[in-house]
């Protein structure tokens, strides 16, 4: 497991520094100079010169990679260009509301898609396992965008339930504090895992139904509710724990979509206004936590799944 | 028995024949096409110039899905709109296969010291979120419809590499390969008779999916402001621009190409479905 656990980690920081250069090479193939893209086409060369000078533009493109990584192994990622505040006080404040949006998603879909999941399986072939199967594959096919429209149109526009925007706080405590405003982006991105979750979890409680072990808890009398919860749920949770785990890139994806719908002030909208804005720290910073919290993701689910299921031990090679 | 035995063609029919779902999704696809690609033969519509007077018309006489905020009639847009969607997810689907067959194939018989840096290369690109990594390209690359295209095939063949080098490499360990190879056969003779064909499966479900997946991010592009450039259309285009007046009552600019839209990727996900299905049950077999 050590051994596995060193190999693994060793992957992950080459993918993280890997994410970085592809990053960084990515944005400076853009044509035209950065400094005319943010000081506007009426900036003096003097200007531009100077922009370039203070953001270390005008050395060769390798010497800029090797000053942000050390800049990064520092600490610092750096200022935005575009809003002039340091990127990582730019971070603080909004990743907490992206915490926020995507945990509770998250915890919101594990909490219907499991007993979802579990109940299709036992009803394998039945009309409400039809039914949930083709919503769920329905949902799975809709663009994020076109979920989170209709649930505005039905909820907040048609019936008034719900409000149409984010909440309008900064802190985490104040966006708690208005659960009619927080609802319909948490519930937007609830219904996207739904949808992938319980397609998981009906074929994983599938497999564990076929079991021997599940005979023998029937035969010797325990009630089905707890063959249920204590033998099919804790079974098949373990490939949910994995897909939970490597879910996490197609989750920023709909988080994206999300804020923008709303105007959720979290990452994705500032990744996204940088990404219109042509601002390189932030862009370069944003795209370096998504890569870090995916490998994490990913590292994670496995170590996870080893310790869950004893029967699993990596091969250290 | 190899499990070669089937050839792609005789894999689509055997899954058609056994499975409902597959007879849906193929039936429909064809209809989409027939509906996007002749459909303009037999309803003429004018698609290029702008007319006020038919602004926001709703359905009925002339125009059986009403008129957009320009006065183009709906029903002949929907078919438009989809010539370049289709376009679109078949050319990525291919290029996305081709690509990614090609890497993976690469990879799994070179293994070694390349196999591990070609799937870090894999890994490295799929830490990315696709969303963010096509938002930077974007705004670097003039949109145009094979910008999108080139774009989104550069985004989508990580996966195919994937599955073709995992196939790759547990067939290279098979008897008949090893009977190929003691009798002589060359790298590239083994990689055409022997790996693709028993690959084929995974890549053929694989490209089905990624047509319904580039579709879809089609869309999500259109809806960000990003998407095909005027003059052209796509369904993500027309649903965003109809999303605008929603609230306005004009539901005929909403529905009928959400409709549409989710119809397709619905579609192509149920003939991909279906033929993991049936490739399941081979190998089950």
């Amino acid at each position: 497991m050590t051994g596995y656990l060193a190999r693994r980690v060793g992957q992950a920081v080459v993918v993280v520094i890997g994410v970085m250069i592809v990053t960084f090479i990515l944005i400076h193939l853009e044509p035209g100079s950065v400094a005319r893209s943010i000081l506007g086409i009426r900036a003096t060369s003097d200007r531009i010169a100077i922009f370039n000078a203070t953001y270390g533009l005008n050395q060769p493109l390798y010497r800029q990679l090797i000053s942000y990584v050390e800049q990064v192994a520092h600490g610092n990622l750096g200022t935005s260009y575009y809003l002039q505040q340091p990127v990582s006080g730019l971070f603080a404040q909004r990743l907490p509301r992206d915490l926020l949006l995507l945990g509770a998603s998250t915890v919101l879909a594990l909490l219907l898609s499991l007993p979802m999941g579990i109940y299709q399986a036992v009803r394998r072939g039945g009309i409400a396992d039809n039914l949930l199967g083709a919503a769920s594959f329905t949902l799975y096919c809709m663009p994020a965008f076109w979920i989170a429209v209709m649930l505005v149109a039905l909820l907040a526009i048609q019936t008034h339930v719900f409000l149409p925007e984010a909440p309008s706080g900064t802190s985490v405590g104040s966006m708690l504090a208005q659960p009619r405003a927080l609802a319909l982006p948490v519930l937007t991105l609830t219904l996207v895992q739904v949808s992938g979750f319980s397609r998981y979890m009906r074929s994983a409680a599938i497999d564990v139904l076929a079991q021997d072990f599940l005979r023998v808890a029937r035969a010797k009398g325990l009630p089905e509710r707890l063959v249920l919860s204590r033998h099919v749920l804790r079974n098949a949770l373990l490939p949910v724990v994995t897909i939970v785990g490597l879910s996490l890139p197609g989750l920023v994806t709909g988080a994206i979509v999300v804020e923008e719908v709303f105007n959720y002030q979290g990452m994705g909208l500032l990744f996204f206004d940088a990404a219109t804005h042509h601002d390189f720290p932030v862009l370069l910073g944003s795209t370096l936590i998504v890569g870090v919290a995916t490998v994490a993701g990913s590292l994670l689910a496995d170590i996870a799944y080893a310790l869950l299921d004893p029967r699993i031990r990596y091969a250290s090679r | 028995m190899p499990a070669g035995d089937l050839g792609p063609g005789r894999l689509m029919l055997a899954a058609f024949a056994r499975n409902w779902q597959a007879r849906i999704g193929a039936g429909t696809i064809i209809a989409l096409a027939l509906f996007c690609f002749a459909g303009p033969l037999l309803y003429r519509t004018n698609q290029v110039t702008v007319n006020l007077n038919l602004k926001d018309l709703a359905p009925g006489g002339s125009h059986p899905l009403g008129t957009d905020d320009t006065g183009y009639d709906v029903l002949g847009r929907l078919m438009l709109a989809g010539q370049s969607s289709l376009e679109l997810g078949f050319t990525v689907a291919i290029a996305t296969t081709v690509l990614g067959t090609a890497y993976g194939a690469v990879a799994g018989l070179a293994g070694g010291i390349s196999d591990a840096i070609m799937m870090r290369v894999i890994d490295t690109l799929l830490a990315i979120p696709w969303l963010v990594l096509l938002l930077i390209m974007v705004n670097i690359f003039p949109p145009s419809l094979w910008t999108i295209i080139a774009l989104l095939t550069v985004l989508s063949w990580l996966g195919v590499a994937r599955l073709v080098r995992g196939e790759v490499i547990s067939l290279r360990a098979r008897e008949f390969v090893l009977a190929a190879r003691t009798m002589g056969a060359g790298t590239s003779r083994i990689l055409a008779t022997h790996m693709i064909p028993n690959a084929i499966g995974v890549i053929i479900v694989s490209a089905t999916f990624s047509v319904a997946d580039s579709i879809l991010a089609l869309s999500t592009l259109s809806f960000l402001g990003l998407g095909l450039p005027p003059p052209h259309t796509d369904w993500g285009t027309m649903l965003t621009s109809g999303l605008d007046d929603l609230f306005n009552g004009y539901w005929w600019l909403v529905y009928p190409p959400a409709a549409i839209l989710i119809v397709t990727i619905v579609a192509f996900s149920l003939a991909g479905d279906a033929i993991r299905d049936s490739l399941d049950a081979r190998l089950r077999r």
